[in-house]
């Protein structure tokens, strides 16, 4: 693992390895087209898609009910491959990656969030934020000692043992955030993550997010449907029925 | 390098416990059964076949409970290639209780001392056998039995062989404990042996015939031919004879009882075919609940091979634990039945038990991980995490 080695995020120090030359992008979309094939109907979901985030940005993407969010996200991400068009993150084409290629680029340049936590519910907090270190060369006490650092950072350093059922929604969120953090990815991609959270909850989940943004540099896509949230956003882009709509 | 993994193949066991005990507690049972039966099987299917023993039997071609005549022995002597002689009559005599069954036969003491070096007893026992008309020698698995020691006096009562003046409890002196000279042959320790002319002079019927040689030959290599010469012997007699090797008398003996080998392994088979159906099933149904953890690994990037090993690893693991303690119930369980049963079924759990067991867990957790497996490396991350 490349990355394996790079540095924690509780030492700011964001800078993108490969030389993305000229461009200061860290996203880069051309042409971007998604679709899906329900039985033998195509449907596209996304159109024809073009997006610059440069590195350092927070952008919030907002838009309504299967206007295609996730699916725009799942692309920056990795998770999924466009049909048409072409997906570069810092410099590099993740477009015609192969599953097994694309899982380890994964593992060292993007952290997620997701709405529901999705933490292991028979793991400690500790333990699944160091789940994504299993697959680095670190040693179980550097994977500890890295585990601890973002639970610090999450201010959840008191709550490495307990288990995700043991803690409050936002808690969770956070621990799910600090597991994001662990492997100092350049990338935060994050899907309604106050989606299910009451409002001071959220708060906090959004200015930890703004926190990370700001002071660690790192470089974060919020995918939200509430105008507040959005708010702690540096900007926020409109997804309609598969379009970017044009800031105005 | 797995070890690390550990804690989530822990996870996924732990995630229900009531499930994963009861699916131990039928795996456990499952091979406690196995173990047992499977040693039933070795014992009945596989006699001693030991290097070195190398004795021809000769019995009625038609039957060996048909008795042949005492007066073959001179004639078979004559053969070439025959070194020494000895016959016996199983006396099928019953002490107590007809439930205190061991073998008891009467031999020709002096040849067949001499041509079973295996049967270890002290000179002066032995001795003493040789000079005793009533004498008998009896195994140490069967005197523990009992708790008889040198100088009891043991009735059998006839089932055979009642006595010529009408009465049917025959008394013997113990004279001689003995052992055999190597584990493999244990059994013989249950057998009680004592003179044939004891027995054949006091009998009502049957006078003047024995139930089978025993033929010790020169040379090994030559057995074949000195069986063929002895059948051909008495070919188109009265009582014509089939000679074999102990090692098939004893089989062909066992095979009266039936086949036990193809009974344990059909039931066997039934065993683990629900067994299957059962746990993988149940893996099946532990592994789609699942379903979002393994999506959430393969997002954070977990390589496939590791979440279809954690899937695998955690069916085989349930199988080597569950397996591995019926077959230490197994283990303890066959000498309390041995106890239970007088020493009767006296059955060691074997190494190649063992053996086949563990071969059996892993292949049983292959068959039952390999389906879920194989699903968690279909499963289509954006579809799982979209619920
Ligand atoms: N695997 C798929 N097969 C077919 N259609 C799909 C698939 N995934 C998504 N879609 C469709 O694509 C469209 C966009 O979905 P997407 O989840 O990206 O929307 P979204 O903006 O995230 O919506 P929401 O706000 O509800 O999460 C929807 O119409 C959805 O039905
Ligand atoms: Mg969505």
């Amino acid at each position: 693992m490349a990355h394996g080695s790079r540095q924690n995020p509780a030492a700011p120090d964001a800078q993108p390895e490969q030389d993305a030359g000229t461009t200061v992008e860290l996203v880069r979309l051309r042409g971007v087209s998604k679709s899906y094939s329900r039985g033998k109907q195509r449907v596209e979901v996304l159109h024809h898609i073009d997006l610059d985030i440069p590195e350092g940005d927070f952008v919030a993407l907002m838009g309504p009910s299967g206007s295609g969010k996730t699916t725009l996200l799942n692309l920056i991400a990795g998770l999924d491959s466009p049909t048409h068009g072409s997906v570069s993150i810092a410099g590099q084409r993740i477009d015609h990656l192969s599953s097994g290629a694309l899982a380890r680029w994964r593992a060292t340049h993007v952290g997620f969030v997701f709405q529901f936590y999705n933490l292991l519910p028979m793991l400690s907090a500790q333990k699944n934020v160091e789940l994504p270190l299993l697959l680095t060369r670190l040693s179980a006490a550097q994977r500890r000692r890295h585990a601890n650092i973002a639970l610090q950072l999450v201010g959840l350093a008191g709550r490495a043992s307990h288990r995700p059922g043991e803690l409050s929604g936002g808690q969770q969120q956070r621990v799910a955030i600090a597991r994001a953090l662990v492997s100092d990815p350049m990338l935060l991609v994050c899907d309604e993550p106050t989606g299910d959270l009451d409002r001071q909850s959220a708060e906090e989940v959004l200015r930890l997010l703004q926190r990370l943004n700001r002071e660690y540099g790192k470089t974060l896509i919020l995918v939200t449907h509430d105008p507040k949230a959005a708010e702690h956003a540096l900007r926020t882009r409109h997804l309609d029925k598969g379009t970017l709509v044009e800031q105005g | 390098m797995f070890v690390k993994y550990l804690p989530l193949l822990w996870a996924g066991l732990m995630r229900r416990k009531t499930r994963t005990v009861l699916t131990l507690l039928s795996v456990v049972a499952a091979f406690t059964l196995f173990g047992m039966l499977d040693a039933v099987r070795i014992a009945f299917n596989a006699p001693n076949s030991v290097a070195g023993i190398n004795r021809l039997i000769v019995t009625s071609r038609f039957s060996i409970i048909q008795p042949l005549p005492f007066a073959y022995t001179s004639r078979i002597q004559a053969i070439t290639g025959v070194r020494n002689l000895a016959y016996a009559i199983w006396f099928g005599g019953v002490y107590q209780d007809r439930k205190n069954f061991f073998p008891n036969m009467a031999v020709s003491v002096h040849e067949y001392l001499t041509i079973h070096p295996e049967l270890v007893l002290p000179a002066a026992q032995q001795q003493a056998f040789r000079h005793t008309r009533t004498g008998a020698i009896v195994g140490k698995t069967l005197v523990e039995r009992f708790g008889w020691k040198i100088g009891d006096k043991i009735p059998l009562e006839a089932t055979i062989f009642p006595k010529k003046d009408g009465g049917n409890i025959w008394t013997f002196d113990l004279v001689g404990i003995f052992h055999a000279d190597r584990p493999e042959l244990q059994g013989i320790e249950r057998q009680m042996l004592f003179h044939y002319d004891y027995v054949d002079e006091g009998r009502m019927q049957d006078q003047g015939t024995v139930g089978w040689y025993i033929v010790q030959v020169d040379d090994p290599a030559d057995s074949d031919r000195v069986a063929l010469a002895i059948d051909r012997l008495f070919a188109n007699s009265a009582h014509e004879t089939k000679t074999q090797s102990e090692k098939d008398f004893q089989r062909s003996f066992v095979k009266q009882i039936g086949n036990i080998g193809l009974i344990v392994s059909i039931i066997m088979g039934a065993v683990f075919f629900t067994l299957v159906l059962l746990t993988g099933n149940t893996m099946m149904q532990a592994i789609r609940e699942r379903i979002p953890e393994l999506a959430v690994l393969k997002t954070i990037g977990f390589p496939n091979r590791i979440v279809l090993l954690l899937v695998l690893s955690e069916a085989i693991v349930i199988m080597l634990c569950g397996g591995l303690g019926g077959l230490m119930l197994a283990h303890t369980l066959l000498p309390v039945m041995a106890t239970a049963t007088s020493g009767q079924l006296n059955l060691p759990l074997t190494l190649s038990t063992w053996l086949l067991g563990v071969a059996l867990m892993i292949l049983i957790g292959l068959l039952i991980g390999l389906p879920p497996a194989l699903r968690t490396l279909r499963l289509n991350v954006v579809d799982a995490l979209r619920g």
